[in-house]
């Protein structure tokens, strides 16, 4: 009997530190400040992309982001891919036009400029990481194809980030020359200076451009530019889960009675 | 005539068949197949009429499940191998690739890449079975050591693979863990220059990576068959831990065995499609979508969840060659298990005991995986080591003792007699994976 006892509360044991644990996982990883939450529209079961908001988030990161960071895995054709902006095909092709690529060799063997493609991915703004520490005081702006999920706290870190920059520096903290100050990022120094304000972009919807919705509409476009298929993927995954869910329970019926051959109810 | 009969008498000739035709009780095309090629009636005896256990609780269905699981991953893992690319400068890009432009590829990828988390889930409820139930001890000893053959190559094997993607921790994971063997005394150095290929972690050592990744995926399957094939002669252990007797005791495979793995395996693939499609990266750590550069370290470089208790048990020992010693020997231990524990009695059903030991085993398990992700200081260094002594003593000290010591219960005579006693409500069995 005491055994007995002891065994149970033990069991009880065992699964509190299983809820300690798998509750405190998350604050064993490096993040120690609170990021600022918020209810993205591709969050959830059934999460979809704002379309218009990916639009404008495409035009900040094309008049803001572009001049310092890289996007090299992303084409200008994913621009009308279903799931995504989905500007129409024409629009993208004047999208890409506005950039000069280089192209060949040619039949003469010389390298040689076009405009861009939609077939063509977008243009680095420097040519290779040498050139892009030297143009940005020995930093470099990183790649932001998949930064939406090169970062714990993924799109909500990125929001935040953007939201971090405070011109009041806390006494402890000494800032060098072209570092500045961000409450969310780990160690509290960027060197990016801070890139949207009220009215960095003007959008030609009419939406009001405050620094909230500008960094609520990139961090929208980052984040379908890591996940393109997030929404092909949240569609496919509910449907797999209630057919399983369906298959499950059919299973369970037919087991349960293939089983009354030997368990027969008494 | 005579001269036949003249020439037997001199010598006695045996009579050979150097072939087995026959035999089927199949007629037909079967019949044809099954006289040459004896697969339908081995199948029919190994999966159909097969006897097991009646007892046998959802805690059985994970061999099953471990099954899908392998064959899935070798099917996506071709799928990915078609378009991926073993080259430092085009590694992560071609992954990328993947994720974006090949068709449906980002389901192979987080579909590979999540199976190998669940897998690890798999085998960890597996391996707990058999401690818990005693599955180990004789007649079991061979499929438990080969079990644990089949542990040391998936760990080598999700090591690998979690390197070629080429991110940060791909690229810092297999920097930390090759330069393991430069702790080996005199050729440490020599080795590690050996398996990189190269004086650094670099393309040398992705390429080769890619081809011992494929390679011990295969291995793994080999190793596999052995494990089933002797499963089916020694049989299933039981929740009883008692061998069936006669009938009374028994189901046939199929389709009593055949429909509760299925529900089992219905189950466990719901999770799994529920967590790749609405959490695909929980599992895995964001610093792997940073391309891998020599020049920055991360902050800390983790190994995946599932290495996590065995990096705890590296990093509680203060030197580095015996860190790699006590991690190989922890799991390694397991191997001496079947004659460490002696008691007559499998089931910790009956050893009231031994049954909370495996269970402040398993307790441990989990807090050397949380020290594991905890950055190796203060506290966490102090539990850690308690987690590694007591992960050590419950091979070298408790197994023995407890098998000594222990008076285990009263014990049915037989399974089905072991059935009514549970519906009596005379033992307890763990409720959840019952059924």
């Amino acid at each position: 009997m005491n055994i007995k006892d002891s065994f149970f509360r033990l069991r009880y044991f065992v699964v509190a530190c299983l809820i300690f644990f798998f509750t405190n996982i998350s604050i064993a990883k490096e993040t120690n400040i609170e990021l600022l939450k918020q209810n993205w529209s591709f969050d959830g079961f059934f999460g979809k992309f704002d379309r218009t908001s990916l639009q404008r988030g495409y035009q900040v990161y094309k008049e803001v982001c572009a001049s310092c960071h890289s996007m090299k895995q992303v084409s200008f054709r994913n621009l009308s891919e279903p799931g995504g902006p989905e500007f129409s095909e024409a629009e993208v092709k004047a999208l890409a036009s506005q950039y000069e690529v280089t192209d060949g060799p040619n039949g003469e063997g010389e390298m040689f400029t076009r405009k861009a493609k939609p077939s063509d991915k977008f243009k680095s703004p420097y040519p290779n990481e040498n050139a892009s520490r030297a143009a940005n005081g020995g930093a470099y702006p990183p790649d932001m194809s998949v930064i939406a999920k090169a970062r714990p706290g993924g799109s909500d870190y990125l929001y935040s980030i953007l939201m971090g920059y405070e011109d009041k520096v806390p006494d402890n903290i000494k800032l060098e020359d072209g570092v500045y100050y961000n409450k969310y990022m780990p160690g509290n120094k960027i060197r990016m200076a801070k890139p949207i304000s009220e009215g960095s972009v003007t959008y030609s919807d009419g939406t009001k451009a405050t620094q909230e919705q500008i960094a609520k509409d990139v961090v929208n476009f980052l984040t379908w530019a890591a996940e393109p298929h997030l929404e092909a993927r949240k569609k496919l995954g509910f449907k797999s889960v209630v057919y399983l869910l369906i298959l499950t329970i059919l299973v369970y019926l037919v087991k349960k009675k293939i089983w009354l051959r030997v368990e027969p109810k008494v | 005539m005579n001269d036949q009969t003249s020439k037997t008498s001199k010598e006695h000739f045996e009579p050979v068949h150097t072939n087995k035709v026959g035999g089927s009780p199949f007629t037909g095309v079967t019949g044809w197949i099954d006289n040459r090629l004896p697969i339908i009636r081995m199948f029919r005896h190994e999966y159909l009429d097969f006897q097991v256990p009646k007892s046998l609780s959802y805690f059985w269905s994970f061999g099953g499940i471990l099954t899908i699981c392998l064959l899935l991953l070798i099917v996506t893992g071709i799928s990915l191998g078609m378009h991926y690319k073993p080259d430092a400068n085009q590694a992560f890009d071609s992954v990328e690739k993947i994720m974006r432009d090949v068709n449906f590829g980002w389901l192979i990828r987080y579909a590979h890449m999540n199976l190998a988390s669940f897998f690890f889930i798999a085998v960890y409820l597996h391996i707990f079975r058999g401690l818990y139930y005693g599955s180990y001890k004789e007649p079991r000893e061979l499929m438990w050591l080969l079990g644990i053959i089949i542990f040391f190559l998936m760990m080598a094997t999700a090591f690998l693979g979690y390197t070629l993607p080429w991110g940060q921790m791909s690229y810092w994971g297999a920097t930390v863990i090759t330069n393991l063997f430069s702790a080996v005394p005199v050729v440490g150095d020599f080795i590690v220059t050996w398996l990189w290929g190269d004086y650094a972690v670099g393309d040398a050592a992705l390429n080769r990576f890619y081809v011992l990744h494929w390679l011990i995926a295969f291995l793994i399957v080999g190793v596999v068959v052995f494990h089933v094939i002797a499963l089916h002669i020694v049989g299933s252990n039981n929740p009883s831990g008692i061998e069936p007797k006669d009938t009374r005791d028994t189901v046939s495979f199929s389709p009593f065995t055949t429909s509760k793995d299925l529900l089992a395996m219905l189950v466990f693939l719901l999770i799994f499609v529920a967590v790749m499609m609405y959490a695909p990266n929980y599992l895995g750590h964001p610093d792997n979508y940073i391309p891998a550069n020599p020049l920055v370290t991360p902050a800390h470089i983790v190994p995946e969840w599932y290495f996590l208790p065995f990096y705890a048990i590296l990093r509680s020992i203060p030197d580095k060659l015996m860190g790699v010693v006590a991690m190989v020997s922890s799991i390694a231990v397991l191997g001496l298990l079947p004659w460490l524990d002696f008691s007559k009695v499998r089931s910790s059903v009956f050893r009231p005991i031994w049954k909370q030991c495996v269970f402040l085993f398993v307790l441990d398990f989990f807090v050397l995986m949380y020290i594991g992700g905890a950055p190796a200081e203060g506290i966490y260094l102090v539990i850690g080591r308690i987690g590694t002594a007591f992960w050590f003593a419950f091979f070298f000290i408790l197994a023995p003792l407890v098998s000594i010591i222990e008076k285990p219960l009263p014990m049915p005579a037989s399974i089905h007699e072991f059935e009514d006693w549970k519906k009596q409500g005379k033992i307890k069995t763990i409720r959840l994976f019952n059924k």
